[in-house]
């Protein structure tokens, strides 16, 4: 078995802060000295001997990763929002260069992310299947030799020579995916691919890479998806703040990373700036996402209940208030919307909430979600009077579908929800 | 998998650049087809759903020419060394318009193709290369609209000098390239360049003998106005296209230095600064 990747002691450091500087003016003293010594500084910024080297942090978005990879094995990589899940990606795809460490790839690195790069709407499918190709690495033989191929697989064939400006969003996609998926690379790297296109597109995703593996090619893949991570990979590695704490065997890797408690977040706090100030009656506070150990969490088990927390400060009386959640898909298909004086009981006692801080709590059972990521929206309103607060996107959750029903065939079921149905088999004949 | 297109893998080495230490120019030997590519997207879309379509890259020398006769020749009566005004300043406008073309679309090359910078590897250098050489279709049709002006106003072409003219434009080429890194590469952290690049052209303009000959300059300042690194290709265009002017003298060469000066300053500079071009975008 030979080494497809061999990462050694990579680590890449970032500015942070960098736009600050721009605002600090307080007194016209300051603007004028910064006008008159611009030309000083513009020229000390260009030769990369920025003296605002000062009033930067810098962060390291990776450190001191290492590891190899054989080929034709697939390996998981799962971390929280900025655990440097995407940076070591990009580094591997030598899109950005590492500050510190080498990286020996074999072979040609393709991204499941490339999709569609480099498209021009005002190209025909079949010009823009060359112009794709040749940025994606593809020689001109190649897509020769692959045209047909990438045309029956995107089913666009009588499109072909119409400008892609004119193709309808779905075919688009597809085009661009077939490009892409016979990019034949050595190594691929799939980078939270399941949360872009529609289901069947993600299905395609998802079956290209199973192909991929098969045919004894290297994969990288990254997710918040922990069932596809477990489905897919045999290995995984568990990134946190920027540097790898485990290498193992994908469920333990997943177990150790749920449990660790440094799954993302699962809450979501409004500080005063984000906010409005036409809505003075109602300040948002915090939207927590639970289990019933009341403990918060970002990934959920869909065989148990979830716990949504709204808390919000009340600045003055209001009457006929009702908050309430939007839940969809990461698609922006809705599942469900509740609000919190659904019930006729509650909506009488409830008339009128006076001042105060107040925490809205709904249970929702098990058994509704299918595996994937889901938004959760939050609203307050009176209804047909006025509008209080509202943000579609508030806080996302992954659902995680260990022992639901039907995943004994662990095969990705489509359509958001994952009832539990009460089925009965009668043998009625012979 | 196909086996015509069976590939044998390469071992790729990541690590920090230091410095200008590596040029790496055999990758864009490596990726030649893109450079190719691009140049063909570039003229392709240029002129999609326009009315004049190609028409376009004729009529705007051509009307600029108008104008600059209408100002310079029958206003202004500038001299002309005996060569009828459209001729001389088209002969002019031909390295120009390269040069503007290459300045506007080359410094925005990097920003414009943001998404292929920040999700894909391929080297830098050919989104700045590929909209220089997009603007040399625009130039040979313009080159058909001056032979037609000769032709109609009789003059004739320096024949024993014309095997000189490839020079000159490769030396206009170099010069669009050079200011083209520059400028691309500054664009990627401060966009101020997109403010600044229509005085620019315009100040640039003025600066070079397109609309008037260099003749009208005083010797003594003849030095200092050859540091624009355009009047020597322009000169040079005259010259060899119409047998004006001195040909190649210390003025040409100061100019011709400068060009090449900026062009591989451009170079290092640009390659300097583009391990950052995906995070600063």
């Amino acid at each position: 078995m030979t080494t497809a990747i061999s990462v050694k002691n990579i680590g890449k450091q970032y500015k942070i802060g960098a736009a600050e500087t721009k605002f600090r003016y307080n007194m016209l003293r300051d603007v004028i000295m910064d006008t008159v010594t611009a030309p000083v500084r513009i020229a000390k910024a260009l030769v990369g001997k920025s003296d605002r080297r000062m009033n930067q942090n810098y962060v390291w978005a990776l450190k001191d990763v290492s590891f190899d990879l054989e080929e034709g094995k697939v390996l998981g990589i799962v971390g929280r929002n900025g655990a440097g899940k995407s940076t070591l990606l990009k580094i591997l795809s030598r899109v950005t260069e590492p500050t510190v460490g080498t990286v020996t790839v074999r072979g040609r690195v393709g991204s499941l992310l490339e999709v569609g790069t480099g498209f021009h709407p005002e190209l025909s499918g079949r010009e823009n299947i060359y112009m794709n190709g040749a940025i994606l690495g593809m020689k001109r033989a190649e897509i020769d030799s692959k045209f047909d191929e990438i045309v029956d697989f995107s089913e666009v064939s009588q499109f072909i020579d119409t400008p892609v400006k004119r193709y309808s969003s779905g075919m688009y996609l597809r085009l661009a995916f077939a490009v892409a998926a016979h990019l034949e690379p050595e190594i691929l790297v799939v980078d939270e691919v399941l949360a872009v296109g529609d289901a069947e597109f993600q299905k395609k995703c998802l079956g290209k890479m199973g192909d991929v593996a098969q045919q004894g090619r290297t994969v990288l893949f990254v997710s918040h998806n922990m069932s596809a991570i477990l489905r897919l990979t045999q290995e995984a590695i568990v990134l946190n703040k920027g540097q790898m704490i485990m290498r193992a065997p994908s469920q333990e890797a997943v177990d150790y990373y749920l449990s660790s408690g440094q799954s993302q977040a699962g809450e979501k706090f409004w500080e005063a700036e984000d906010l409005s100030v036409a809505n003075a009656e109602f300040t948002p506070i915090s939207l927590k996402v639970k289990e019933r150990s009341e403990k918060v969490v970002d990934t959920v088990r869909s065989t148990e209940s979830v716990f949504i927390e709204f808390e919000y400060q009340l600045n003055s009386s209001i009457t006929g208030l009702r908050v309430g959640l939007y839940v969809s898909t990461m698609r922006g298909e809705y599942i469900f919307t509740s609000f919190d004086t659904d019930d006729a009981a509650l909506y009488e006692n409830f008339d009128t909430r006076s001042a105060g801080r107040y925490v809205s709590r709904a249970e929702i059972p098990a058994d509704i979600f299918n595996e994937g990521r889901y938004m959760v929206g939050v609203n307050a309103s009176s209804f047909g009077v006025k509008r209080y607060f509202m943000d579609e996107n508030a806080l996302a959750f992954n659902v995680d579908i260990s022992g639901a029903p039907g995943t004994q065939w662990g095969e990705p079921r489509v359509g958001p929800v994952r009832p539990r149905l009460n089925w009965k088999i009668e043998k009625i004949d012979n | 998998m196909s086996e015509t297109a069976k590939y044998e893998p390469h071992t790729v080495y990541i690590k920090p650049s230091k410095g200008l230490s590596s040029l790496n120019l055999s990758d864009l030997w490596i990726y030649r087809e893109l450079i190719y590519f691009m140049v063909w997207r570039d003229i392709k879309v240029k002129y999609k759903q326009t009315l004049l379509g190609m028409a376009w890259a004729v009529v705007q020398p051509v009307m600029t020419m108008l104008v600059f006769t209408f100002l310079f020749d029958k206003v202004a009566k500038l001299p002309t060394e005996g060569i009828p005004y459209p001729v001389f300043s088209f002969t002019a406008l031909l390295p120009w318009g390269l040069f503007v073309t290459a300045l506007n679309q080359g410094s925005r090359a990097l920003v414009a193709h943001q998404n292929m910078v920040t999700k894909i590897y391929f080297p830098r250098l050919i989104l700045p290369t590929a909209s220089v050489f997009a603007g040399l279709v625009d130039f040979v049709i313009a080159f058909f609209i001056l032979v037609a002006l000769m032709l109609y106003y009789q003059v004739t072409p320096a024949w024993h000098l014309i095997w000189t003219l490839p020079l000159f434009l490769l030396l206009a080429i170099i010069t669009a390239l050079g200011v083209a890194l520059w400028l691309s590469a500054i664009n990627v952290q401060y966009r101020d360049v997109n403010q600044a690049l229509p005085f620019l052209t315009q100040f640039w303009l003025f600066a070079t003998p397109v609309a008037y000959s260099a003749s009208v300059i005083s010797a003594k300042w003849q030095v200092v106005y050859s540091l624009n690194p355009m009047a020597g290709v322009v000169n040079g265009f005259r010259w060899a296209l119409l047998g004006v002017g001195n040909g190649p003298d210390l003025t040409f060469w100061v100019s011709a230095t400068i060009s090449i000066l900026i062009f591989i300053s451009g170079l290092f500079y640009f390659k300097s600064m583009e391990k950052t071009f995906a995070d600063t975008i």
